[in-house]
């Protein structure tokens, strides 16, 4: 009995080492005819919504495109189950196995933290939706890595500079005590300069902020500003209604968005967020892409959504560029980093960090003409904004 | 300050009567069947989502909330039959085993059948908005009504477990089930129906959160650990521990999770003060629950250690 243990033990120690080896001699790309991308998703758990927002905004793109970049394609989709143990693998399988040419995704930054070394390193390219860590976008930056969303901070960091605008002396911070939390408060401290009436930080999933809201209510500020995604922000909002809070500006980053209006519906509306993109947002290219979405899956676009259609805009821009040739790595990055395609979100171009160049905006939820929930941009408060850590980055040879 | 203090006793209470619902059946299951259900909280989630779905159906959170009890009732029985009859003379492991895979069923199931987006019940109109407290403060009328509610169901369980004969028979059961079953009861029976109450009750209690936190798949473990503490606390089977213990660790909660971070705030900066307040707050709950269990190792009101 021992001894099967052993060499079952034995056997699977061989087998970690050798994929572990496997891993640095893998060429860049197979050398064929077809485009292969492979997603990488949260499709499955409480995020799943945002997940699903973004696959459809990528397969959206790729049927009414048809064949992305002149070249037959083909997508992988996979759900990551929002753990990073099993996105790390997910991404080692499309890179070695599935020899994708683009891994496109995450949703969360965690995840994107996991995969970024695994797809990054056999010179196959990964686009991120919407994760924009930090590091990512400074000292750890990567000619292999494109963002197409935004860096973390920077949503934070519009509705700080509309605090400060409005001259807000008093603002009640409230995040979930987890990274992200923390760093969405700094963002946001970042350009506001007022002061604060209370700083919570609230449970990780917690549903109920009863005790949070009567704070605010005892405290009277200026206004709140909260990140809170997904079930977090319904309840929070449905609850900040319910307390008769409303005369108390409510500013927020990721929490009123499509994504959560549909289950909040009225009490969201006139509330405020900081986005790169509205789905109001008037020019050609954004009528198009959500009226095509809207009659595609009957549901409003979020940025989610838009950020993911864009990758699939800027694989297909590329590889058109190169004429289908994917071997020649350094000229598909260079055309990549053109973005030569119509955003809509307007004016878009890439920094020297892979990262989005981009406006931003305050937006307001709104209840739209077709009876649907979103939102609906309000003013520009960023033009052209480059996120703060691009100065750190130095973009060697891959 | 002392304005704060009320309306976060009233949030505690409020909390207080929700736990209180789900752990009454909690403490039946396990204290006259012997069956530690994992799967409680899901019915606690399926009572939210049944209202969710009846409500939009007929239009009216009323409707919704009538018709949610026979489909409550039906789920209990369904459920006592099909699984947790199997579950009587197997192992508390085995227990443990079968209702956490229920959990993970019931979880994809309502994923299939709702879609993973959280749902949302509208208000009833006469509870909605908010009633002046005291100077800017205001409740929402909406969780009084719970409060209300919630003691309501209490006093109904009070006259029935103490004035009635079924009550006799439960309470005969915690106590001891093998001398209930001995003098002639048919102890199947006598199963199926406390099952079903705790059903019912944890519905109920899904029930009448729905219409203030979104309606999600996973909001039946978010209550169930608390629950867990409740029922410890109480003492296995009694419905009078589950009240109190119910009240005791929804207010310890939440006051602690308002005014420790106000209280560290004096000897910490805000930001570190309000993360360690973050954590001290769960931790008081468990503290708590380990004073009364050294000070009485079978819980407030518990029969057997």
């Amino acid at each position: 009995m021992q001894t099967k243990t052993t060499i079952l033990a034995t056997t699977a120690l061989t087998l970690g080492l050798a994929t572990g080896a496997a891993a640095q001699e893998v060429p860049p790309a197979a050398e064929d005819d077809v485009l292969k991308i492979g997603l990488i998703y949260t499709l499955s758990g409480p995020a799943a919504a945002l997940g699903e927002q973004a696959r459809n905004g990528f397969m959206l793109a790729a049927e009414r495109m048809g064949e992305i970049g002149g070249m037959e394609t083909e997508i992988v989709v996979i759900d990551d189950e929002q753990r990073p143990d099993k996105a790390a693998d997910d991404a080692r399988e499309l890179v070695q196995r599935e020899e994708v040419d683009f891994v496109v995704g995450p949703i969360f930054s965690n995840i994107l933290v996991a995969i970024h070394q695994p797809v990054t390193e056999t010179g196959t390219i990964l686009i991120s939706t919407n994760a924009g860590t930090s590091n990512f976008a400074g000292p750890d930056c990567h000619p292999n890595f494109f963002v197409t969303s935004y860096q973390n901070d920077q949503n934070h960091e519009v509705m700080g500079a509309y605090a400060e605008q409005q001259g807000y002396q008093n603002v009640f911070l409230m995040a979930p005590n987890y990274q992200a939390g923390k760093d969405s408060l700094a963002g946001f401290k970042h350009s506001y300069t007022g002061g604060v009436a209370g700083e919570v930080f609230t449970e990780l999933g917690q549903l109920d902020f009863s005790s949070e809201l009567a704070q605010i209510a005892a405290f009277q500020p200026d206004a709140l500003f909260t990140f809170m995604p997904g079930g977090m922000g319904v309840n929070l909002v449905k609850q900040y209604d319910q307390a008769g809070l409303s005369s108390i500006p409510f500013l927020s980053a990721f929490t009123v968005d499509e994504t959560t209006l549909p289950a909040t519906q009225d009490a969201a509306v006139g509330l405020l967020g900081g986005a790169n993109w509205a789905p109001d947002l008037d020019n050609e290219a954004n009528a198009e892409f959500v009226s095509a979405y809207i009659e595609e899956y009957g549901h409003v676009p979020g940025t989610y959504a838009m950020q993911a259609y864009d990758a699939a805009q800027l694989i297909n821009s590329a590889v058109s560029k190169v004429g289908g040739d994917l071997t020649d790595r350094d000229a598909l990055r260079a055309a990549l980093k053109e973005a030569d395609f119509d955003s809509p979100r307007g004016d878009f171009s890439f920094g020297v960090n892979n990262y989005p160049v981009q406006d931003f905006y305050l937006v307001e939820a709104v209840k739209r003409e077709d009876g649907m929930y979103g939102t609906s941009a309000q003013e520009k408060i960023f033009d052209d904004y480059v996120d703060t850590y691009a100065e750190q980055c130095q973009m060697g040879a891959s | 300050m002392a304005n704060l203090f009320v309306l976060q006793l009233l949030n505690g209470v409020q909390l207080g009567v929700l736990l209180f619902l789900i752990a009454a059946g909690l403490t039946l299951v396990f204290g006259i069947m012997d069956v530690v259900n994992l799967a409680h909280g899901v019915l606690y989630m399926v009572g939210a989502y049944f209202v969710a779905t009846f409500a939009a159906l007929t239009g009216s959170f009323w409707w919704g909330l009538l018709l949610m009890l026979p489909a409550a009732v039906a789920v209990g029985l369904i459920l006592e039959v099909v699984v947790i009859r199997r579950l009587y003379a197997r192992s508390h492991l085995d227990q443990v085993l079968a209702t956490f895979g229920l959990v993970m069923i019931a979880n994809e199931t309502v994923k299939i059948v709702w879609g993973v987006s959280p749902l949302s019940v509208p208000m009833p109109e006469i509870l909605s908005g908010s009633v002046p407290l005291m100077g800017p403060l205001q409740y929402p009328v909406y969780r009084i009504a719970i409060i209300i509610a919630g003691l309501a169901v209490a006093g109904g369980l009070y006259l029935v477990i103490n004035h009635t004969r079924i009550g006799m028979l439960l309470r005969a059961g915690a106590t001891n089930r093998m001398m209930v079953s001995a003098l002639g009861i048919d102890i199947g029976k006598l199963f199926a129906m406390v099952f079903t109450l705790g059903a019912v009750l944890a519905c109920f209690a899904g029930a009448l959160v729905a219409p203030i936190l979104s309606v999600d798949t996973g909001m039946g473990e978010s209550v169930l650990i608390l629950t867990f503490v409740v029922v410890v606390i109480g003492g296995i089977g009694s419905i009078k521990g589950a009240f109190l213990g119910a009240l005791l660790v929804a207010i310890v909660d939440t006051l602690g999770g308002v005014f420790g971070p106000i209280l560290l705030r004096e000897v910490l900066d805000p930001s570190a003060a309000g993360q360690a307040g973050r954590m001290l707050a769960p931790m008081l709950v468990y503290i708590l629950m380990a004073a009364i269990l050294f000070a009485r190792p079978a819980g407030l009101f518990g029969g057997r250690a």
